[in-house]
């Protein structure tokens, strides 16, 4: 891959930085025809072999029109319903799932002359219609890019790319010209909230680590993505670790710390390639390490591979296993803040939350904070999975409608079938019935009708789904990783499923509904982590919204929808 | 910034508490005399907040909020607990259902029965049977090693044993093996325990507050409800352990300690434990002694006390005094000691006398 | 025990056990204190892992607390005194002796000054085998410890050397000022449960209960005045002596007679071979124990007696403090108390003892011994008395020395090292060493008897580096012979780096493979404690 201005040098000062900038920029030619293929995502549905046929066409070229071509490989774009997908700039051209048999037609036409091929265009679900244009995408349109800016556009392996196009100008502008109070104070003005699930506003966890005084003081960086089916921190720490780094330069500094950790979900080696060469990068750029920019601030990064349990994304069990013991949960106080890493203060957040950083130091607080509603505010992340026909990942801003984000955004339903609920938040959240599709997606919103934000992930159910089905499969997740630690969930859990899979099974009794009520508010009630407070999440709000399947299956001794007799009780659903 | 003080000040049902800062909400409620339940909190371990019986609830924190385990919640100013609220006794008795439906019923031929604190607990808050049907764990019981007994199926993981393990006797054997429903508390791949770096303290088996860790040489000899217990001294080393003899009738049942004792607070080693058999061992000496044609025969107080005393003054009319020693012992109490140095002295008549201190 | 009492005026520990925990650093010298005195072990890995104290472990062998040291200095068995010679060297050296503790509480300091000018790093690390500068730099940590204490064991006492290894070791501790406050100290542990009591109760050759001497003549009236007998003048002989003298005519100053009380010298004395033959030869040999051991069965007569479990009483600990005895269950058969037995003994001998319990002996004790003057079986119901505690209202003294020395000045002895009497050869090329396992006790009388530890530790084992094993063509967990000048034992050899290069290491609870069947019975001129930590020694394999 052709590199535009090599750059060995150190930025010793900010002047440095902006000079590089400005010179990566001259450097580069906005006219030139970029191909950019995803190489993260996609790669499962063949991205790989797309790439290789585009290189062995363009080199097939003659020299001179090959030097005006360069293939982009890239993070996530998003719209992995359609992968493996590719664009083509400047005349910014969309094409979904490419097979490398398109891809001479592709340099033919659109690369050499700029010509859209509708055969392989986007088409638009409700008039069939294509649509070449990226931005003219449904998907695409509706999003507010801005955790995700860089996703898709530029290559994640390179810094260059990044600080071309604004990167750590914020972490500079921070270090240089903020204080660490200063940071905290234009963070609350954002009213950034973590994103790793609670929703803690993360202003107020910066300040009580900054307040902390004993010494040293670590920062974490929570990339576990523990939740079935969600991958937005993957998008995220695969397709733009440096965004990760600069928002863990900026929290550092803001918080007082000098050792920064990033605990990556096992899965992800994706993620840890990138990272552990991001991290090398900003080392050799000085943007890691002794007096980052002249700044006077030290801070490193080291990244550790998780231990491959759900519950080690719990901040506890995470510190318990970055200290190389077994992931379990401990309780609260004393919080992480106070005594967290080898009992010294210690700040966790989400990937998205720290991604939101530079975005929010860069572009101001108010910017970010114009977008949202109510207490929720910025942008938030969602996988879009299940019954839909665009699945993938989308960045819209808070409050979006759950009907715009699942038929706007989404496409609609597969196959033009009933949409039945959502189910958000995953094994910690609940489901949302179609009568509440106008409502607007908050932190707050979402748990008063019984689900949670959680990481962000949205599960689409069509009429066919058996909502017992649903909660079993939740249920037995959360089941199957408890960690075993506390009482109510470690058995209280297994015994609720235990429940559901009798009724489930048709030998169900109508008593069960009041026994499984009662067992999910005390393990809620009781339990000490977050994961089993929040097990009982999936199954009270199926039978809040949804009581009448769990009575037919207890009344006709079967599944309705013939669902739950063709699968198994599966206990062991996440064992691998 | 006005320093904070060392105590704090709040309500347990009402009741004015003042504790040292940094003290659990169940040590307070101790303070004032309310007891709260538990099975895995434990006054020399650091508490894990692992059973949720102790939940309780905090005036002002709606029922939004989930219930607070006193044992792992460190007391504040101004708090005010209530510690048996319906919410709060509701939410034991299912945690205790929990419990008992992954327990075996043979309370009938459990050696810890009278003496178990789920037993206790199930009487206390009248949770007879268990509402849920379903699996329960199966493991054979584990008898391969000296002294200890690890009945599985019993075990409520409060995970005291791997704390006790760890923090008490600095051995790294026990810890959480598995996840959810099968979560086991045990050695690392549940090996039999002389696999690993047991060093056979039974500090583990001390804790448990229930069946599942019992010692091997006591089974079916008495359970601790129904022996005497006599407060005393190991009789091993000199770092002098206080131990509980555990008796039924002339036996010696089972060696324990007391948490609060002075010197070793509840720990002890695998002698002072375990080592007690010899007392009534069948070899042990049960009358004296006398040779006779030489060989040692049987023979009464009386002869063998005038053989002794006129063995003693022969020597002595013929060689003197100093022809005789005496061998004292530091196995023996001080009053033994004394009396043996005094007989020497005054009434045989030599300084010829010394333990085995040197040994 | 002579040495710390020459140099304080007390032989028995300084501080008390809890107090340990107050340390910031923790030498331990010539004591396995994890497996001889377990639950002191735990209390030095507590201060180690929990509050933050630094350990200094001084031992040829790799023992189980070395894995918590911040030092582990392996010394060549019986080099203590030019180690300790040593760290003294370097702390004049660097300037961290305490001179106003040494001004105003000691006497004799310049000796020593004159004394370990010579025993430089380098002098020492040729005679104990331990690098210069891990000398140095265990120096640095021991003089630099605002609190440091040191404890030992027989591994320091068990020599030839015994009495001299105690007093540098006090030496050390004087010169520094660590002595006579919370988390100072220096601390003898006592093998058995009651060595301390023993001592105290004036079970000694030379001293009648309370250390006081026999042959002080004013003390000698009092006694004779309590006890209502003229008293003998001339000291006695100790335990090792005694068994030596056994046998032997009495105008050479034989023994002819003996009573042995709840001992089993035959296990427990070095020489065994020499011990049986003197116990043979006695006129007359009452045993009195709980088990008819190798001892008792020389015995004319044997007197059944109760265990601990079966009598009331106290011992006293390693700490001086003096703990309950309760009975709890009945003697069985016909055996009785020690207590009883000596009591009926003594009447019969014609010296009358009524005793009607062991409290009531106790009220004698008191009466008769400042240092428990103030005790009684009352007062240590709840958690004992640390001694001395000379009066009924007196709280105990669970720190000794603290504002003058038991002698008034503490006194420093200037002491050159000497090698152990045993040196190896050709022929006998291995230091022999002895110790003891977490799961055995002493001879076995009382161990052996439980089968649970006997499944832990079934038998004994020689540990042998595996150089050396290789050197002398011996394998791992096969019969190895042992022998010695006095003679051959056999045990499974064990192939480790536990042990140094040309040092073996047995336990001497086992009677058919008794390490005292060939340890040496050179004595220490002072102590008199025979050498059980060094013999010259050889290893074959059939
Ligand atoms: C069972 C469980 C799993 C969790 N997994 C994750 C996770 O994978 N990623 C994450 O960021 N937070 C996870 N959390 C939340 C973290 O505990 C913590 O709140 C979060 O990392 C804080 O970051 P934030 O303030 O930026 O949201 C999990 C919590 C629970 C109870
Ligand atoms: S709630 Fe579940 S995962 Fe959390 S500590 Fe308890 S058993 Fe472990
Ligand atoms: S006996 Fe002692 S060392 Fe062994 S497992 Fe139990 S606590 Fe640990
Ligand atoms: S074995 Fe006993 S102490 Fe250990 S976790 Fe189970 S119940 Fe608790």
């Amino acid at each position: 891959m052709p590199k535009n201005v090599p750059n060995t040098q150190k930025l010793n000062t900010r002047t440095d930085l902006n000079a590089l900038r400005n010179r990566l920029q001259t450097a580069y030619d906005p006219n030139k025809t970029r191909v950019r293929v995803c190489m993260t995502g996609c790669r499962a549905s063949g991205a790989d072999a797309v790439s290789a046929a585009l290189a062995k066409e363009i080199a097939r070229l003659p020299a001179a029109e090959r030097k005006n071509i360069e293939v982009v490989e890239t993070g996530c774009h998003g719209f992995c319903a359609q992968a493996p997908v590719i664009e083509i700039d400047p005349v910014s051209i969309f094409y979904g799932q490419v097979k490398p048999a398109d891809v001479p037609e592709i340099v033919q036409k659109t690369i050499l002359n700029k010509k859209p091929i509708n055969r392989l265009a986007y088409k638009d679900p409700a008039t069939g219609q294509p649509i070449t244009q990226a931005a003219e995408v449904p998907f695409y349109k509706a999003q507010e890019r801005s955790v995700l800016r860089n996703l898709g556009r530029v290559d994640p392996r390179s810094l260059d790319a990044y600080i071309r196009t604004g990167g750590y100008a914020a972490a500079a502008r921070a270090l240089i010209r903020l204080t660490p109070n200063g940071i905290i104070n234009e963070l609350e003005a954002s009213g950034l909230r973590g994103r790793g699930g609670a929703g803690f506003p993360t202003f107020l966890k910066w300040r009580l680590a900054r307040k902390e005084r004993s010494k040293p003081k670590y920062l974490i960086c929570n990339g576990d993505e523990g939740d079935p089916g969600a991958f937005m921190d993957r998008g995220v720490m695969e397709g733009d670790p440096h965004a990760v780094i600069e928002g863990m330069i900026i929290a550092g500094f803001a918080i007082g710390a000098s050792e920064g950790y990033i605990y990556v979900r096992a899965e992800y080696p994706i993620a840890v390639e990138h990272l552990t060469l991001a991290i090398d990068q900003a080392r050799k750029y000085g943007l890691l390490g002794q007096n980052i920019l002249g700044s006077g601030f030290d801070f490193d990064i080291t990244v550790k591979e998780g231990a491959g349990a759900f519950v080690c994304g719990e901040e506890t069990a995470l510190i318990a296993s970055l200290e190389g013991k077994r992931g379990t949960p401990r309780p609260r106080p004393p919080y992480p803040a106070v005594a967290g890493l080898w009992g010294q203060p210690t700040c966790i957040n989400n990937v998205e939350t720290l991604a939101n950083v530079p975005v929010i130091i860069g572009r101001g607080a108010d910017v970010y904070n114009d977008m949202g509603s109510g207490t929720s505010r910025g942008t938030k992340v969602f996988s879009l999975a299940g019954k839909l026909n665009n699945t993938g990942l989308v960045e819209v801003p808070m409050g979006i409608t759950l009907r715009e984000l699942i038929f706007d955004l989404g496409g609609g339903i597969i196959d033009g079938k009933e949409f039945k609920a959502v189910q958000m938040g995953g094994p910690s959240g609940g489901c949302i019935p179609a009568e509440f599709l106008d409502l607007s997606v908050t932190y707050d919103t979402l748990s008063k009708v019984g689900a949670i934000m959680g990481s962000g992930g949205v599960i689409v159910l069509d009429e066919t789904a058996c909502m017992v089905d649903i909660a079993r499969y939740f249920l037995a997740f959360s089941a199957a990783e408890s960690c075993g630690k506390c009482t109510p969930c470690r058995v209280g859990t297994t015994r609720m499923l235990e429940i559901l899979e009798r009724i489930a099974g048709g030998n169900g009794k109508i008593e069960d509904i009041d026994l499984l009520i009662e067992t999910a508010a005390v393990v809620r009630d009781t339990s000490l982590c977050g994961l089993g407070q929040n097990a009982p999440n999936p199954v009270l709000s199926t039978i809040r919204y949804f009581r009448d399947e769990y009575v037919a299956h207890i009344e006709h001794k079967k599944c309705p929808h013939g669902i739950c007799k063709r699968r198994p009780a599966n206990r062991e659903a996440n064992r691998g | 910034m006005a320093r904070k003080s060392d105590t704090v000040s709040l309500f347990i049902n009402d009741v004015p508490v003042k504790i040292h800062r940094g003290a659990s909400i169940m040590e307070a409620a101790h303070k004032a005399k309310v007891d709260i339940p538990h099975l895995c909190n434990h006054r020399h371990l650091t508490p894990t907040g692992a059973c949720r019986l102790c939940v309780v609830e905090l005036e002002g924190e709606g029922p939004g909020r989930p219930l607070i385990a006193a044992c792992a919640r460190p007391a504040e100013s101004g708090m005010r607990v209530l510690t048996h609220t319906d919410r709060a006794v509701a939410a034991r008795r299912l945690v205790l259902e929990l419990l008992l439906s992954d327990h075996p019923g043979d309370c009938l031929t459990c050696e810890q029965s009278g003496h178990c604190k789920l037993q206790d607990l199930a009487y206390e808050y009248q949770v007879a049977d268990s509402r849920f049907r379903g699996r329960r764990n199966r493991y054979p019981i584990d008898t391969a090693n000296p002294f200890i007994v690890r009945d599985f199926e019993k075990c409520v993981k409060c995970y005291r044993c791997a704390q006790a393990c760890q923090e008490l006797q600095f051995c790294e054997v026990i810890d959480y093996m598995g996840r959810g429903f099968d979560t086991m508390v045990t050695s690392a791949l549940n090996r039999p325990l002389p696999e690993t770096e047991c060093v056979q303290c039974g500090r583990c088996v001390s804790v448990c507050p229930v069946g599942a860790l019992t010692e091997k040489p006591s089974r079916y000899r008495g359970r601790s409800k129904d022996l005497k217990k006599t407060v005393t001294t190991c009789p091993y080393c000199g770092v002098g352990c206080a131990i509980v003899l555990e008796t039924d009738g002339q036996h010696i049942v089972r060696v324990t300690s007391r948490e609060d004792s002075p010197v070793n607070k509840g720990d002890l080693c695998v002698k002072g434990r375990f080592g007690y058999g010899f007392v009534n061992s069948p070899d042990r000496l049960i009358t004296p002694l006398i040779r006779k044609d030489g060989e040692l025969v049987p023979a009464s107080w009386n002869e063998a006390i005038a053989a002794v005393a006129a063995g003693l003054k022969r020597t002595k009319q013929e060689y003197g005094a100093d022809a005789i020693g005496f061998l004292s012992s530091s196995k023996c109490t001080n009053e033994e000691n004394y009396l043996m140095q005094k007989f020497a002295r005054a009434g045989v008549g030599t300084n010829n006398i010394d333990n085995c201190a040197r040994l | 025990m002579a040495g710390l009492a020459a140099a304080f005026g007390s032989g028995a520990m300084t501080n008390s056990l809890e107090d340990i925990g107050e340390a910031d650093v923790i030498l331990v010298i010539g004591s396995n204190t994890t497996e001889a005195h377990p639950i002191l072990g735990l209390n030095i890995i507590d201060s180690v892992k929990n509050k933050d104290a630094r350990l200094i472990v001084a031992e040829p062998r790799r023992i189980p607390l070395v894995k918590y040291a911040d030092m582990w200095l392996s010394q060549k068995p019986g080099t203590d005194v030019a180690l300790i010679n040593g760290l003294m060297h370097v702390i004049l050296d660097i300037g961290l002796a305490d001179k106003s503790f040494i001004k105003e509480r000691t006497e004799g300091f310049a000796a020593v000054v004159a004394m370990v000018e010579k025993y430089t790093p380098d002098y020492v690390e040729s005679i104990t085998g331990i690098p210069a500068a891990d000398i140095v730099r265990a120096a640095e940590i021991y003089a630099g410890a605002d609190k440091a204490t040191i404890i030992y064991a027989m591994g320091i006492t068990q020599h030839t050397t015994g009495v001299d290894n105690v007093m540098t070791l006090a030496n050390l501790a004087m010169m520094t000022g660590n002595i006579g406050q919370p988390g100072m100290g220096v601390n003898p542990l006592r093998g058995q449960n009651n060595v301390q009591g023993a001592c105290d109760m004036g079970a000694l050759p030379n001293v009648y209960p309370g250390y006081q001497s026999v042959a002080d003549v004013g003390v000698r009236k009092s006694f004779e005045a309590a006890w209502g007998r003229k008293l003998p003048k001339k000291p006695g002989l100790t335990a090792t002596e005694m068994t030596r003298a056994a046998g032997t005519p009495a105008a050479k100053g034989g023994i002819r007679a003996m009573y042995i009380m709840g001992e089993n010298p035959i296990l427990s004395e070095p020489d065994q071979a020499h011990i049986i033959a003197g116990l043979k030869g006695l006129d007359f040999l009452v045993v009195q124990d709980i088990f008819l051991t190798e001892t008792a069965r020389l015995a004319d007569v044997v007197l059944p007696a109760a265990t601990f479990a079966e009598k009331s009483g106290t011992f006293t600990s390693t700490e001086r403090r003096v703990q309950p005895v309760r009975k709890a269950i009945q003697p069985p058969g016909e055996a009785l108390s020690d207590w009883k037995i000596i009591g009926l003994v003594s009447s019969k001998f014609g010296y009358k003892m009524n005793y009607h319990s062991s409290a009531a002996i106790f009220e004698e004790i008191a009466a008769v011994t400042p240092a428990y003057g103030g005790i009684s079986h009352h007062r240590i119901e709840v958690c004992g008395i640390h001694w001395p505690c000379p009066t009924p209202g007196h709280p105990g003294t669970p720190i000794l020395h603290t504002e003058t020395f038991a002698r008034g000045k503490g006194k420093f002895h200037a002491i050159d090292y000497k090698p152990p009497a045993e040196v190896t050869d050709a022929k006998y090329p291995l230091i022999l060493t002895t110790g003891r396992y977490l799961a055995q006790w002493h001879t076995g009388t009382m161990t052996r008897k439980v089968d649970g530890l006997n499944e832990i530790e079934p038998e004994a084992r020689v540990d042998i580096n595996p150089a050396d094993a290789k050197k002398y063509g011996v394998k791992n967990k096969r019969s190895v012979t042992v022998t010695t000048r006095r003679g051959s034992v056999t045990a499974k050899a064990r192939l480790t780096e536990d042990v140094p290069v040309g040092v073996i290491y047995m336990p001497f609870h086992y009677a058919e493979a008794a390490a005292n069947a060939v340890t040496n019975p050179a004595l220490d001129p002072v102590a008199k404690i025979p050498e059980l930590k060094v013999a010259a020694a050889k290893i074959s394999q059939k």
